[in-house]
């Protein structure tokens, strides 16, 4: 078939390259990135975005087959943030990776941006579908990974989405649609942080603890029901991460089935004061949280000098 | 006389066969919107997706992104209510060459009543940037279409109706995107219509003739884009225009042309369709004439705004 892009060099193999310490560095200076720029911005997501880093800096760091240099490279793999509210812990790997400056971070939201509150892709280099309107991106990557298939082509399709974002009956129809079509190129990581902006309270008439999305749901009963390969991991331990994607990479091309991971989080993950607190769903750290998350996450480190 | 439903299934199988770009998705709907010649003949160029419409058009989406053009089949309905948001987001936000093929759009569908009919669709879909809007008159008009929708970069809604009307073009008929096309000359009164109302129109304008009113018929298949200024040339000198659509009064075709003559200070708009109600399921001519769509319940319309007198029963809605 034609394509509208020009062929372009292969995209860097990456598996292996980085150990779990080298990732846990990279991940604590994203979640520095993530709180100060939602900060400097005044207004942004941070409870999703800091859950769901880990994963993100393990795929663009140690998994995906990407180039920075050429974010529509036609074999390059491909990766949907399906909550696209948690853009900004996208938007802070992508910079880090070098898909655009980290100080960019700075214009996050504003007008003129290419860093708009939920992901663009016709702005942001590295962003393969807009998102933002929940329980969609599943089925754009389902898109994907079918038309991979049909042409031969041999990259993985990645998409994120969040537990609370699976009350969207969108997502169900893609995964009850997606093993039809023998898509094993194709992976859905459940970023389940077990927390949504509001949701229902834990116990009758509680207002100050609130209750798992999915947590009447088995999950993974459930996907393994609709006929994917389902993998649970810690999604804040980089071990477990590598050795999910290890098997994902084993079951691409082979397995004849879409691959889920149900990916168990902490909302607000990695700072003391966010995380587990339904509260920092979205939210502007003062100063004092600011140099506070900072001394947590950096410490001492040089290398943090990002902003 | 064919019903475009047909031709839609045969113009689409012949572009699949010749432009490997073309997928046709379907959402369980492939009989009645004809798809099915596609799953037929060209297998690999068919996806069957079932009965889930806001996912089929985020695997449209997706496919774009690959370099293929998708064509959904399904009723107008499931695509501009059902999966609006979709449409809006991953489609029309991205610019991505989907094309929507709005079956059954309008008052008929094969008796299934209100939960079918799509009389929005035009609203919505004009509203949304970066959509073309299409709405044929006839099988001649939609064949020249198909062409020109699959080489577009953008994307497309285009109306396919299920029945046969009289057609109003032939052959012969060249499709240009914004071009209005005026099919009947008159001094009384111009009637803009859109899709196969116009071949009803065209019959009201006879009626008319016969009491004496002398109708123009403007044909507008071209929502958006539209050549604005093509259209206040074609209207002319009229002292009254009436729009007539199988469509709400609400910001289809009756909005656009009062929207296009607001701004230059043209002749008196009176916007004639379905009126602010939920319609039925019963058998065409009975739903054309309840809901004054009907050649005569048209012509009597008209007939009213011009203040003139008229033979057909009084019209109390429309």
């Amino acid at each position: 078939m034609r394509t509208t892009q020009q062929e372009e060099a292969s995209p860097q193999e990456l598996h292996g390259a980085l150990d779990t310490q080298a990732l846990e560095k990279i991940a604590r200076r994203v979640r520095w990135l993530i709180i100060s720029t939602v900060a400097n911005s005044k207004a942004g997501h941070i409870g999703g975005p800091l859950s769901a880093a880990d994963m993100l800096v393990a795929l663009y760091f140690n998994e995906m087959s990407i180039d920075p240099s050429q974010p529509h490279a036609p074999d390059r793999d491909r990766f949907i943030l399906s909550k696209g509210h948690c853009s900004i812990g996208l938007y802070s790997v992508l910079a880090l990776r070098g898909y655009f400056p980290v100080e960019e971070l700075a214009t996050f939201d504003h007008g003129g941006s290419r860093l708009q509150g939920h992901p663009d892709m016709k702005l942001t280099p590295g962003v393969d579908a807009s998102t933002g309107s929940l329980g969609q991106g599943l089925s754009a990557g389902l898109g994907m990974a079918i038309g991979a298939k049909k042409l031969d082509r041999d990259f993985h399709t990645w998409v994120m989405l969040g537990d609370g974002e699976s009350e969207e009956g969108q997502v169900w129809e893609a995964v009850i649609s997606a093993p039809r079509f023998g898509v094993d190129n194709l992976t859905a990581i459940f970023d389940v942080n077990g927390l949504q902006q509001y949701g229902w309270p834990a116990q009758e008439r509680d207002r100050f603890d609130r209750s798992e999305p999915l947590g009447h749901v088995d999950l993974e009963a459930v996907l393994t029901g609709f006929g994917w390969n389902v993998l649970t991991v810690d999604g804040n331990d980089f071990g477990q991460i590598l050795s999910a994607f290890d098997q994902v990479r084993a079951w691409h091309g082979t397995s004849g089935k879409p691959t889920a991971i149900v990916s168990r989080t902490s909302k607000g993950q990695g700072i003391s004061f966010t995380q587990g607190v339904f509260k920092w769903h979205n939210g502007v750290a003062t100063p004092e949280q600011l140099a506070q998350a900072r001394h947590e996450l950096l410490g001492n480190d040089p290398e943090g000098e990002l902003q | 006389m064919k019903a475009q439903r047909n031709v839609w299934g045969e113009e689409i199988l012949s572009l699949a066969r010749s432009d490997d770009r073309v997928l046709v998705l379907d959402a369980d709907l492939a009989t009645s919107t004809q798809a099915v010649q596609v799953a037929t003949e060209l297998p690999d160029s068919f996806v069957e997706l079932g009965i889930a419409e806001a996912n089929m058009v985020g695997v449209a989406f997706g496919l774009t992104t690959l370099g293929y053009r998708p064509w959904l089949s399904t009723f107008g309905v499931f695509l501009t209510c059902r999966a609006l948001d979709q449409i809006r987001m991953m489609v029309s936000q991205t610019n991505a060459p989907v094309r929507l093929a709005g079956a059954y759009a309008g008052l008929l569908n094969g008796s299934s009543g209100k939960t079918h009919q799509d009389i929005q669709d035009l609203a919505t879909m004009r509203a949304m940037p970066n959509m073309t809007v299409l709405v044929p008159a006839d099988e001649f008009e939609l064949a020249a279409m198909m062409p020109w929708i699959a080489d577009h970069d953008g994307p497309v809604y285009v109306r396919v109706a299920r029945d046969a009307v009289e057609p109003v073009f032939d052959a012969d008929y060249r499709f240009s995107p914004g071009r209005v096309h005026v099919l009947r000359q008159g001094d009384d009164v111009t009637l803009v219509s859109t899709g196969v109302q116009t071949s009803r129109v065209i019959e009201a304008a006879g009626l008319l003739a016969e009491d004496g009113i002398e109708a123009k018929v403007v044909h507008v298949s071209s929502l958006k884009p539209i050549d604005e200024d093509g259209l206040v040339e074609a209207i002319g000198a009229s002292p009254l225009v009436v729009t007539v659509e199988e469509h709400s009064v609400h910001a289809g075709l009756g909005g656009l042309v009062a929207e296009i003559l607001s701004g230059r200070g043209g002749p008196r708009v009176v916007r004639h369709g379905l009126e602010d109600r939920w319609s039925e399921s019963a058998p065409n001519d009975f739903l054309l004439d309840k809901y004054g769509l009907s050649p005569r319940r048209v012509a009597d319309r008209v007939a009213q705004a011009l203040g003139a007198r008229s033979h057909g029963p009084r019209v109390t809605a429309g």
